[in-house]
């Protein structure tokens, strides 16, 4: 079965490490905050400018100069710091971010990944997702891993316009965990249930399959 | 004496000789930290063919998205503009031309036209649409591009408290990119929630020194949420 959005927001919640400063982007990477493990502490970064993003306020913390990047209404954990966008930018560029989980709609053998425009459509805007992939050495991209009409979203090569070059190695998608290596995918780990010859028939780009590719560990 | 007392009176003498076709610095994120106040005097004001430099262009109706409704900005230089259907309609009509901008490029942008410095190479945006027609150097074996510096003719700014000397603190995310367009215009414009005399504040706590700001006033903020989230 592939994994759900709660399920691949488990899995990536493994890859947490104790002390580690997290930018968690919208959609399914913003679901890894609730997996967080017990035993670790994480410092979740927002790049408008929050360093120790806490949950959602109550009705009574409400507070209209207390927002994340996504533009809604949080609070600060205890122990929490409060920069400007110049200030916050410099610790995503200046490659102080110890985990980065993004979105995507493509990623290609060579590192690159496309997240932000589809020509003919209406383009908002990039944000902070160009800054966050050229910024950090560890990236996790999360997406399923074709699109609904059944195209492989892993390819020998992007076909939209770029978010970064040549900085991506780690994949999570709904069937799999794939990182990056001389110019190929290779594939690590596979969603419970789900077989390497769907893996395959659903990855476009060069796919390299070690002999053994264990089942990934999903807690029920 | 008051030589350092950068107080005005009036909205209308707080944006004296902005004129038509210039360029605007707007702190906010969203409309989080966004001056209200002085937009609304900029659309009283009908200034047009304004260049706004702004990580977003409010909602319809409301922060930026009000200088929309008359057409009064011609370009806009931003990282997100994606909350708003006016704009999107005025894009697609070719009246309203849009550079779209890394956030943290922006931000860096306007800290470095602040600082004297006129560009600086970074590997944000490298093999990008945004690399087109830009120098690249190699620095320790991998690309950069050189991005230049933003300046503006007037920087409009929210803050939190300011002395009278035009010292200012931010609140919480409000902060966001206000200090940056503080720094980078001819004349920085900030509206406030509270002026209080010199030697209130704690030095150590001011986030704008005084000698970024031109003018200073008090005003009252609606602060609308724009993505209103609780937790059950």
């Amino acid at each position: 079965m592939a994994l759900t959005r709660e399920q691949m927001a488990q899995r990536i919640a493994q890859e947490l490490e104790d002390g580690f400063y997290v930018n968690l982007g919208i959609g399914i990477p913003t679901l890894v905050a609730n997996y967080v493990p017990d035993d670790i502490e994480v410092m979740l970064q927002s790049e408008n400018g929050l360093l120790g993003m806490g949950q959602f306020p109550t009705e009574d913390e409400i507070d209209a100069d207390m927002i994340n990047a996504g533009k809604q209404t949080v609070t600060a954990l205890k122990g929490a710091s409060i920069m400007d966008s110049a200030d916050s930018f410099a610790m995503i560029r200046g490659g102080h971010i110890d985990l980065t989980v993004l979105g995507a709609f493509e990623v290609d053998v060579n590192g690159n990944i496309a997240s932000w425009m589809i020509p003919g459509k209406l383009v908002k805007g990039m944000g902070g997702a160009m800054d966050l992939v050229a910024g950090a050495e560890n990236i996790i991209v999360t997406m399923t891993h074709a699109s609904k009409s059944g195209e492989s979203k892993l390819l020998q090569e992007c076909t939209l316009p770029l978010t970064g070059a040549g900085c991506i190695r780690r994949i999570l998608t709904d069937l799999a965990y794939l990182e990056i290596e001389n110019g190929a995918f290779v594939l690590k780990e596979r969603a419970p249930g789900v077989s390497v010859d769907e893996i395959v028939a659903k990855t476009a780009g060069e796919l390299v399959v070690p002999d053994h590719v264990p089942e990934m560990n999903i807690p029920a | 004496m008051s030589g350092f007392d950068k107080r005005v009176s009036s909205y209308e003498e707080a944006l004296q000789g902005l004129e038509d076709g210039m360029t605007l610095l707007a702190g906010g994120f969203g409309l989080c930290g966004i001056p209200e106040n002085l937009i609304t005097e900029i659309k009283r004001k009908g200034t047009r063919d304004l260049t706004v430099v702004s990580n977003n262009c409010g909602v319809d109706g409301f922060g930026l998205g009000l200088l929309l409704e008359d057409r009064q900005i011609r370009k806009m230089i931003a990282s997100y503009v994606g909350e708003n259907a006016l704009f999107e309609k005025q894009l697609l009509n070719g009246d309203l031309e849009v550079e779209l901008t890394p956030q943290g490029n922006l931000a860096e942008r306007l800290r470095a036209g602040g600082a004297g410095i006129p560009a600086f190479f970074t590997a944000t945006g490298y093999g990008t649409p945004v690399a087109e027609g830009k120098e690249v150097r190699d620095f320790n074996g991998r690309p950069h591009i050189l991005e230049p510096a933003i300046t503006g003719d007037f920087a409009i700014v929210k803050g939190w408290k300011a002395d009278t000397y035009g010292n200012v603190i931010y609140r919480h995310t409000a902060r966001n990119f206000n200090p940056l367009a503080a720094m980078a215009a001819k004349v920085t414009v900030v509206e406030v929630e509270e002026i209080v005399e010199p030697g209130m504040l704690d030095p150590d706590a001011i986030h704008t020194p005084g000698i970024y700001v031109n003018r200073l006033i008090c005003g009252t903020f609606e602060k609308r949420i724009e993505q209103r989230t609780v937790r059950s």
